[in-house]
């Protein structure tokens, strides 16, 4: 199994699970949460990158940490909009204050890495920024898809209360559903899903995988069930037509290609 | 004091930082009360793609950045407002993807430096020169009076769209003027001062002030001197101890909001 196998099986696992969870995302309103948490992996495979480390150790707890983090704003935010009290749902603000924080200590991590010269890799922060899905090992890649299969297993296990948490969050409290439990549940899985795909398309491009194929999904079926799937299907067919364009035309990043795929599948729904 | 002032580099810096500060810290209260932080974030990446279509055609960089901020927020404002905002942050979280994505592509194409790139997000607020801390002050000069200019509507837009509506404010216009507005100002400072420090600097102050008071002018006061304290104090920080001033900054911006939450809700 060359590079391309290797790109497609990793993809095509991390693209499901960006898809699955991306429709959650855009349902509960948490895509800036999204947004923070895949920019924060930056942050996360720097420090690691700067203590000498695995990146992807950094890059999941970095991830997880921040999730836990927003989840703990969210039980505090005295002004969070539309959402009942304690649905661990961070207002906009907090976010963005903890979000620059955390891409601060990016900055610093990448100072005292420069500074130091661990590894001495210069192409680190275009790695991590923009992915390298054709640089993945056979190992790494194989990793990826049983991640990725996890976190997948791990959101159909909470899916139905999760729907009904995040579509009507006092009456499931009522219900006996425990709320505020699922929100952090589901922040930690998308932290993960963020450190996952951060190898794949990159810590500024993985939102596009989160927040397009969603997005269509949404416009296109109010049905739970299928709209999930629709997201997962478009979110796989950007992945393989992007992984083919970029593997045609030199001068194409494959991360940049699958992003603009699934950008213009949203496009074609607004009209 | 006297030795952060002794060197041209710093008083630049600080005459850029506080400039920064300033316009970053009224358009951010409106940004805030706009429930617009998301937007604001998404609008100041377009800085990366412009920078790079800009490098590419040969033409100046503020070409670059005007055409893809108007491109964004029209984009931004063109989302159906269906859901909830659903779709809003579906679509907003959509254009900063394929901004970003663009942009490498762009950069790519042309076989930039990435160093660029680092500066470009992270911002060199150290290598300011004097023409840019000019640059910066006419950017803040019609920032600052676009928001004079239209502040009473756009405040009363933002705090009860449907009773300006009904007042005859055009709410749909002011809501995309502001966006384009946001963009450029952010863009056009993102260049010199990078996309961090300015982000840091909209939504830290604005959200600080907003947690102290509910008024509109005395928490638009209120953020101008927090932004400028945030600033000033992160680069002198900067300065002492030669780590970057985006960590300084954001990290006082951090304390200061947690400090100020916690206060309200004693």
């Amino acid at each position: 199994m060359g590079f391309l196998g290797n790109a497609l099986l990793a993809g095509s696992a991390i693209a499901v699970a960006c898809g699955l969870i991306g429709w959650f995302v855009v349902l509960r309103r948490e895509v800036f949460a999204g947004d923070a948490l895949s920019h924060v992996a930056f942050t996360g495979a720097l420090a690691a990158a700067a203590a000498g480390l695995d990146l992807r150790v950094g890059l999941f707890v970095a991830s997880v940490a921040v999730a836990l983090l927003l989840a703990v704003l969210g039980g505090v935010s005295p002004s969070a909009r539309g959402s009942a009290e304690g649905t661990a749902r961070a207002d906009d603000v907090s976010i963005g204050v903890v979000f620059v924080w955390v891409l601060g200590l990016g900055v610093l991590f990448l100072d005292l890495f420069n500074a130091g010269g661990a590894g001495a890799d210069g192409t680190i922060v275009a790695r991590t920024l923009f992915g390298s899905i054709f640089g993945l090992s056979a190992g790494a890649a194989r990793l990826a898809a049983v991640l990725a299969a996890a976190t997948v297993l791990a959101l159909g296990a909470i899916a139905r209360p999760l729907l009904f948490a995040s579509i009507d969050a006092p009456l499931a409290a009522a219900g006996g559903v425990p709320v505020r439990g699922l929100g952090v549940a589901f922040l930690v899985l998308l932290g993960v899903v963020a450190a996952e795909a951060t190898q794949a398309v990159g810590a500024l491009l993985l939102l596009g995988l989160l927040a397009a194929p969603a997005g269509a999904a949404h416009r296109l079926t109010a049905n739970p069930y299928r709209g999930m799937a629709l997201a997962a299907g478009i979110a796989l067919a950007s992945m393989w037509v992007g992984l083919a364009l970029g593997y045609w035309i030199g001068a194409l990043p494959p991360g940049s290609a699958v992003i603009l795929v699934a950008g213009a599948v949203y496009g074609l729904t607004m009209v | 004091m006297r030795q952060l002032l002794a060197y041209r580099f710093m008083v630049n810096a600080l005459e850029a930082a506080g400039v920064v500060a300033v316009m970053a810290a009224v358009v951010g209260r409106f940004m805030v009360l706009r429930r617009e932080t998301f937007a604001g974030h998404t609008l100041a990446a377009m800085s990366f793609p412009g920078a790079a279509a800009a490098a590419l055609a040969g033409v100046p960089l503020a070409f670059g950045y005007f055409v893809f901020c108007v491109a964004g927020a029209a984009s931004i404002a063109a989302a159906p407002d269906a859901g909830g905002g659903q779709q809003r942050a579906a679509a907003i979280g959509t254009v900063q993807a394929v901004a970003f994505a663009l942009g490498f592509v762009l950069l790519s194409v042309y076989g930039g430096v990435l160093e660029s790139l680092e500066t470009l997000l992270f911002g060199s607020i150290l290598g300011v020169t004097s023409a840019q801390v000019l640059t910066l002050a006419l950017v803040a000069v019609c920032v600052l009076a676009f928001l004079a200019s239209v502040g009473r509507p756009l405040f009363f837009a933002s705090v009860d769209g449907s009773l300006a509506d009904a007042s005859r404010v055009p709410v749909r216009a002011l809501a995309t003027a502001f966006l384009v507005v946001l963009g450029l100002a952010v863009a056009a400072t993102a260049q010199i001062t990078g996309v961090l420090l300015v982000f840091a600097l909209l939504v830290a102050p604005a959200g600080i002030a907003r947690e102290l008071t509910p008024r509109i002018g005395l928490g638009l006061a209120l953020s101008v001197v927090l932004g400028l304290l945030i600033a000033w104090v992160g680069l002198g920080l900067s300065y002492f101890t030669n780590y970057a001033p985006g960590f300084f900054v954001t990290s006082i911006a951090l304390a200061l909001f947690a400090a100020a939450r916690g206060l309200r809700s004693l």
